[in-house]
């Protein structure tokens, strides 16, 4: 096994997600799996390979950058239009602190 | 014919000469909706009277003389591409209520250029998926077969226009989400090169794989889509300045003397006998239309689909962190903060999302990281040199979409890894950054689409529209229609 129950617990933790138990048993198995296939990347020797969060640079182009300008924000009605639970200009959540 | 089975090319002819006005077309699309939609499920929101009213006003414009090539032309696209004041939900009941205060860059673009939206397209969660399956509303049917998967992630997308719904759509394509619904649906699509058009406003799944690109009849409709789109955006700091070529200006050039490269890892032993039929006929008309064929290899290609699957685990991990139910959608009742964020996210998310979340997250996390999130990133490094090594001896590549014809709805749902290696000969193009296109090859022996794939080198979209066209040209499988 690559992956315990425990280990799918604490991974789920991390992520902000509760699953059931059903879903804890079904995630191991399927996680195992897949774990067990990217294994295959360990074939291949990387020594000395850069890694690459981006393809920029490979590919020659460039990202400019923009002007360093004020743009007209998009107003407090519209941040709020979606709320769940606006309160005057905020984001209402439950109570933080005591 | 039918208004309704028209190009962009016929129906705008049609605009300009007065023929018809984009409200009766527009009517005609929105008819043929209502009467498809119940067998095909391509929509998950139809805006008609947003519709007919942008008709009215291309009628205006045309009236006044202004008549671009998408002036009056009924569109949709997919769910995941914002939209300011209309419903936006990602095919994820987390977003189920949300409207978004702007609208994508990529549809403005449409929108200024007079085109009509029909409404919002159906895929799979988040654009996570190869079926359209894991959408929370509802799978999308394959209009050639409705038994059958349309291909996803842009699985509405592609079955819209298959089903004659829409002249063309929008879709997004981070592993194939473009290309492998276009092969299964007999349509064509492109994924344009990363950076090539815009993805502000386009709901992020993995920011350095994700593109938005055209689903189209044919060809030339593609060019069109594709010119209009792309080009710098201010608002992504990844979308690059490099001008826009013309590209339905030299569609017509052909093949002639083009090197079109064989990349002997994408003809597999495993391939489906009536895929590998269709190659074989379709480098016969390339050969007989003056191109040259070049074996080549892309030797790291048996790693793309382990390299993908933590590359965009993680990141879709990362992404999806802001969907915690405080600024917009699902928020779920809970007393404390971290109780809310937990509980509005495992009620909003769907099975697939949060498989790829805690893939991700196990990935990124502190004694992982190395092992799996920075190998898979050592590992696109070989994949995309193996592009430009392989770039130096050809012009473009030419490969199967998809191992198989659309496969049966339910087949693929409880293997996950099953359901990523259908991707297998698309993911690596997004791993290099590239360009690549699906265009209509042929039909299986039970009469479902097969799509060939070219595949160009960044910002080379003209040489693959170009290769595209002069197989159109000489092939008449595109214009094969499902019976739905």
């Amino acid at each position: 096994m690559k992956i315990t129950i425990a280990e799918v617990e604490h991974v789920a933790r991390l992520a902000r997600l509760e699953l059931a138990e059903e879903e804890i048993n079904l995630f191991a198995g399927q996680m195992d799996a897949i774990l067990e296939y990217v294994e295959k990347l360990k074939e291949l020797n990387t020594e000395g390979i850069v890694p690459i969060a981006h393809v920029e640079v490979l590919m020659g182009s460039v990202f400019p950058f923009r002007e360093d300008a004020v743009q007209s924000p998009i107003g407090l009605d519209r941040a709020l239009s979606n709320a769940p639970k606006p309160a005057g200009s905020f984001f209402a959540v439950p109570k933080v602190i005591e | 014919m039918n208004v309704f089975e028209m190009t962009i090319h016929e129906l705008h002819a049609a605009l300009k000469e007065k023929q018809i006005s984009s409200v009766e077309a527009t009517s005609a699309m929105l008819e043929r909706i209502g009467s498809v939609e119940p067998h095909v499920g391509s929509f998950i929101t139809v805006t008609s009277e947003q519709a007919l009213s942008a008709a009215r006003s291309a009628d205006q414009r045309i009236a006044s003389g202004e008549c671009h090539l998408l002036t009056g032309i009924p569109l949709a696209i997919k769910d995941i591409i914002l939209t300011e004041g209309i419903l936006t939900t990602c095919g994820s009941r987390i977003l189920d209520n949300f409207i978004p205060p702007y609208s994508a860059t990529s549809w403005e673009k449409l929108r200024d250029r007079g085109a009509v939206l029909l409404g919002k397209l159906n895929q799979d969660e988040f654009a996570m998926g190869s079926s359209t399956e894991s959408s929370a509303y509802g799978t999308t049917r394959n209009p050639w077969d409705t038994t059958r998967i349309p291909g996803g992630s842009s699985g509405g997308s592609a079955a819209a226009v298959a089903a004659s719904e829409a002249v063309a759509t929008l879709g997004t394509d981070t592993g194939g989400s473009i290309r492998q619904p276009a092969s299964h649906c007999g349509c064509v699509g492109l994924k344009p090169t990363y950076g090539r058009v815009s993805r502000y406003g386009v709901i992020a799944y993995a920011s350095s794989l994700d593109q938005v690109g055209p689903l189209t009849r044919d060809v030339a409709d593609c060019a069109v889509m594709l010119e209009a789109v792309a080009g710098h955006d201010p608002k992504d700091s990844t979308s690059v300045d490099t001008p826009v070529p013309n590209y339905s200006a030299h569609l017509s050039d052909g093949v002639k003397g083009l090197k079109i490269g064989l990349p002997k890892e994408y003809f597999i032993d495993g391939l489906d006998p009536d895929v590998q039929g269709a190659m074989a006929a379709a480098i016969e008309t390339y050969r007989r239309l003056g191109a040259e064929f070049v074996d080549i290899s892309l030797p790291h290609t048996d790693y793309a689909v382990a390299t993908y699957y933590l590359i965009a685990a993680a990141e879709a991990s990362s992404n999806l962190a802001r969907y915690d139910g405080v600024r917009f959608g699902h928020r779920a009742e809970a007393d404390g903060l971290l109780e809310m964020y937990t509980k509005s996210r495992s009620e909003g998310f769907g099975v697939e999302v949060k498989r790829r979340i805690m893939i991700g997250t196990y990935a990124l996390s502190s004694g992982y990281y190395d092992a799996y999130y920075v190998k898979a990133q050592k590992v696109r490094t070989l994949i995309m040199r193996d592009f430009i090594e392989a770039f130096s001896a050809v012009d473009v590549m030419l490969t199967p979409v998809a191992p198989t014809p659309a496969f049966k709805i339910g087949e693929k749902i409880n293997d996950p890894l099953q359901m990523y290696l259908s991707d297998i000969f698309t993911i690596p193009v997004n791993l290099a950054g590239t360009c690549a296109i699906s265009i209509p090859a042929g039909f299986s022996a039970a009469g479902l689409p097969i799509g060939l794939q070219l595949i160009g080198k960044p910002f080379c979209e003209e040489s693959i529209l170009k290769a595209g066209y002069a197989f159109e040209q000489a092939t008449e499988w595109h214009k094969r229609k499902a019976m739905i």
